[in-house]
């Protein structure tokens, strides 16, 4: 079993490539990242009101989004968090399941590694296979990204698919610059909230 | 006793608290399975302008609340005192955001309990929660319950605070036999 903990060969796909190309259809859609990388990609598509930069409380980031998308049932609802910040708060995949959010997304960008503490191997490194616990929780449909063109097809049902929806998304362990995103809760979640509900306070 | 009285007195505190939350125009239940709250769990869950969410453990609530929020809802977490040490790391978003949370905590290993192993997390509720900086708010008797709830409601949801009302086990008599 010595190679359970070695990675995988042939990952091609770039995070920030795989951001930029989701978040440019995103329309409507309300963002919420989980901690980590994501925040910075996310960021790096341009800084939005809509998106909610989660920059702590790892494993928080799919149930933020689902409250968020049961209060906004017309709003396609998408969560961009990394592998890490997941396996977290796997059992959110169990409740999310439970619950059937047709408006809610959860794109992971797996580099089998915690990214932003030193690259130290993830569960999924050794074969834990997120899609299958998805599947296996009553999400409505489950993608395993692993390269372009699998990204382009899978676009669609990013944005549109009646979710909840879920899908891997392969990437090297490259990340871009940090961006210079506010970090502070108070500004972010109040300017996420009037994006969403169309009134201050 | 008057009627009125007598009457109060039959109807269990929960249909009053209920009423509360309706009236605060809660649309999210966040709840893990408690005895001592299955009474408003039931309820809560009947009604379907409600959307109760069963969770995995408590911490999911948290989150849960602070995106019922975000999203422009009202949201109240239901759970029992031994799941509050599982939230401490997700309550920094209540704190970091000022997000308000509207919390029912129904009490173990505090009054008459029978259990040894609800002993530790009972005592240790009231500390866990202010090291997290939500207000708790405890009441001991069942005709308290809904106005403190109610009042509760307000510091939560006008004043965006996080706010654990914390429910006796002497009320709940949970726990009596272990």
């Amino acid at each position: 079993m010595a190679a359970r903990k070695t990675k995988p060969a042939a990952i091609t796909l770039k995070r920030r490539d795989v951001i930029t190309s989701i978040l440019s259809q995103r329309g409507d859609a309300a963002v919420v990242t989980g901690i980590g990388n994501a925040v910075h990609d996310v960021a790096s598509c341009g800084d939005d009101a809509r998106n909610m930069y989660l920059a702590g409380i790892m494993g928080g980031a799919s149930m933020v989004a689902l409250g968020v998308a049961l209060a906004q049932p017309r709003r396609r609802v998408l969560v961009i968090t990394g592998d890490g910040e997941l396996l977290a708060g796997i059992g959110s995949l169990l409740t999310i399941g439970v619950e059937k959010p047709k408006n809610l997304a959860i794109v992971v960008l797996d580099n089998q590694a915690f990214g932003a503490t030193g690259n130290q191997l993830t569960h999924t490194a050794a074969g834990v296979d997120l899609v299958a616990i998805a599947a296996a929780s009553g999400f409505a449909s489950t993608a395993l990204i692993t390269d372009s063109s699998g990204l382009e097809a899978a676009m669609a049902d990013i944005h549109d698919r009646p979710g909840p929806y879920f899908a891997v998304v392969k990437v090297k362990t490259v990340t871009g610059p940090r961006l210079d995103v506010s970090r502070d809760g108070t500004y972010v979640s109040r300017r996420f909230r009037t994006a969403m509900t169309g009134r201050e306070g | 006793m008057t009627m009125a009285k007598a009457k109060a007195k039959a109807r269990h505190w929960s249909h009053d608290v209920y009423a509360v939350l309706k009236r605060a125009d809660v649309r999210q239940v966040a709840y893990v399975p408690d005895g001592g709250l299955a009474g408003l769990i039931d309820l809560c869950n009947a009604d379907n302008k409600m959307r109760s969410v069963v969770l995995t453990t408590e911490e999911e609530g948290i989150a849960q609340m602070a995106g019922a929020w975000l999203g422009g809802q009202r949201g109240v977490f239901l759970t029992q005192s031994g799941g509050i040490g599982n939230c401490i790391n997700m309550l920094s978003i209540m704190q970091e955001c000022r997000i308000p949370l509207l919390a029912i905590v129904s009490m173990r290993g505090q009054w008459g309990e029978a259990f040894p192993w609800q002993v530790p997390m009972g005592q240790a509720t009231t500390a866990a929660l202010e090291a997290a900086k939500v207000i708790v708010q405890p009441v001991d008797r069942a005709d308290e319950v809904a106005e403190t709830v109610e009042a509760a409601a307000r510091l939560a949801y006008d004043a965006n605070r996080a706010i654990a009302v914390i429910v006796s086990q002497r009320i709940t008599k949970n726990g009596e036999r272990g």
